[in-house]
């Protein structure tokens, strides 16, 4: 029997696999599917202090190997997430939880990580200081190692759960982000959030995208994702989450290899419904395939 | 929501540009007319969604418009080979609210999944009416099947070369009719929206990530709040839209 459990910030997973947040929902929709206990955890739609429509529509395109999104953190407010969304998902998932938080300013971010600390499903705090799709907060706080320190700070005040910042790759150096993260009290990394892109529409000869730009994702981006996880893992000290192009079992072992000590699926899961399930199912046959008797033993192998 | 693998049976051009794909496989997923199902295109990342023109416990027909690469690819593909899907997707119609005599209103790829509705409807035993509206007389298509069913079929061409000259619109406004149903363009919509004498539902299209509810990628706002079209959706009814 192999081991596939995996300890991130003081908290075991039975397995690294864990949906990224906005490709998961709450969980409901995959929980009608299948048990969605068998994941290591979830990473939950980010949520930010008001209800947010999120940009027009078309808000997705799809590309060669992937795909594009501009949704723009549509969500109910994080009152809502933690009144409705959070009751309903303790039926159906009875691990600790992912909470993804974002803001607008450092008092939003310390404001909902306040209200999420206090929810006791929540494992650990995802800070999203990288979404490519609004216009002010997202990710003009992950672009700057000094503002990404500041939001740190102003998250860590207000909670004691393990605090992972969730960076981006759109920056020259990527590490020198993680550095001030880790310098700033950060519990953990994750990365990468998605590349800007776009799609251009030959019949009206416009964007696509209603928005313009959007988020590049799926296994298109793999190889850069498994790149930033090489280097940030060798600068920190503080677990990473590889996040990246995963769609099977194989890439969860090269992402580990890279660094990972978990890992997120997130495009994967827009494509097909069962992608997290069909990757832990046949995660330990592809271990065993490959000699790998313990997960654990195999964080930052390639280094 | 289900998914299966499907054996194509029939892959044939209805009319130009309109390919009718008749597949097998467990359809148990499907609830009612008006859902939709979403099928893997092999080199594609995402699905292509598609509404459903009928089906039995056993076989499933879609009739699909060529509007890019993925369905350009789809028209190719030959009887026998294996196609992954998602069926069951979406609301569907709700036939309930219809009174004795529903009208159908659907123009270009809204037509297929009227014919599936009517035959709900007229199971039901009801008196269904359809206004079909075509560009022109070569663009017809599944008139005659849906007439077939027992429906009073009208059909309107923008250019007259069939039926009554003019929009779906122009039919609508002498008809009597106790509820309607309808399908078709962002233009059609609101002017049926605007003239129609009762209440309604409308079946949108949208450009989807996933096609059940995880991804947030086809929301539209309602006076309901936000509607996924892919899972609250794709039937909204008239008095919910912001128009």
């Amino acid at each position: 029997m192999v081991n596939t459990k995996t300890t991130l910030c003081g908290i075991e997973l039975d397995n690294p696999v864990i949906p990224a947040s906005g490709t998961f929902g709450y969980g409901s929709e995959f929980a009608e599917l299948y048990d969605i206990n068998c994941l290591g955890t979830l990473s939950m739609k980010g949520s930010t202090r008001d209800p947010r429509f999120g940009n027009p529509t078309p808000r997705i395109a799809e590309c060669a190997g992937g795909m594009m999104n501009s949704v723009g953190l549509q969500n109910p407010g994080i009152d809502a997430v933690i009144s409705t969304e959070l009751p309903k998902l303790r039926k159906v998932f009875h691990k600790p939880i992912m909470a993804n938080i974002c803001g607008y300013s450092l008092d939003e971010y310390a404001e909902n990580a306040a209200k999420m600390d206090k929810a006791e499903q929540v494992g650990w705090l995802e800070i999203n200081i990288s979404c490519p799709n609004v216009h002010c907060g997202g990710m003009s706080f992950g672009t700057v190692p000094e503002n990404a320190a500041e939001v740190t700070r102003a998250v860590k005040a207000v909670t004691t759960k393990p605090v992972i910042m969730k960076l981006t790759p759109n920056v020259t150096d990527i590490v020198s982000i993680a550095r001030a993260c880790e310098e700033a009290g950060a519990d953990g990394v994750s990365l990468i959030n998605t590349m800007m892109g776009m799609a251009i529409d030959l019949r009206t000869r416009k964007p696509l995208l209603a928005n313009i730009t959007g988020g590049l994702s799926g296994p298109a981006v793999k190889p850069v994702a498994l790149r930033m996880v090489y280097q940030v893992s060798q600068a920190v000290n503080i677990p990473v989450i590889g996040i990246g192009g995963i769609t099977t079992a194989e890439d969860v072992l090269e992402m580990m290899l890279a660094g990972a000590t978990a890992v997120e699926v997130g495009a994967a899961n827009v494509a097909d419904p069962f992608a997290c399930k069909k990757i832990i199912d046949s995660l330990p046959a592809v271990m065993e395939k490959y000699n790998i008797q313990s997960l654990k033993d195999i964080i930052g192998g390639a280094h | 929501m289900k998914q299966g693998l499907f054996k194509i049976l029939e892959n044939k051009e209805l009319a130009p540009d309109v390919h009718q794909l008749v597949l097998e496989g467990d359809t148990s997923a499907i609830r009612c007319a008006g859902q939709f199902i979403d099928i893997r295109l092999d080199g594609h990342f995402l699905r292509r969604p598609f509404s459903i023109c009928d089906w039995t416990s056993s076989t499933l027909t879609v009739v699909y418009r060529t509007v890019g690469k993925g369905t350009a690819e789809l028209s190719e593909y030959q009887t026998g080979k294996t196609v992954e899907l998602l069926t069951g997707l979406g609301n569907g119609f709700d036939t309930t609210v219809s009174g004795d005599k529903p009208l159908l209103v659907a123009g270009g790829s809204g037509v297929p999944m009227m014919y599936a509705l009517a035959k709900e409807l007229i199971a039901e035993g009801k008196q269904v009416s359809a206004v079909l509206g075509y560009r022109t007389a070569a663009d017809v298509f599944l008139a005659n099947d849906i007439e077939a069913l027992g429906v009073n079929v009208t059909i309107t061409t923008e250019d007259g070369t069939l039926g009554i000259k003019g929009f779906v619109t122009d039919a609508m406004q002498d008809m009597d009719y106790t509820y309607f149903y309808t399908c078709g363009p962002e233009a059609m919509f609101k002017a049926v929206h605007r003239i129609a004498a009762t209440s309604g539902q409308f079946s949108f299209e949208a450009r989807m990530g996933c096609g059940y509810g995880a991804c947030m990628g086809c929301t539209m706002e309602t006076k309901n709040g936000y509607k996924r079209i892919c899972k609250d959706g794709p039937v909204l009814v008239r008095e919910e839209l912001i128009w």
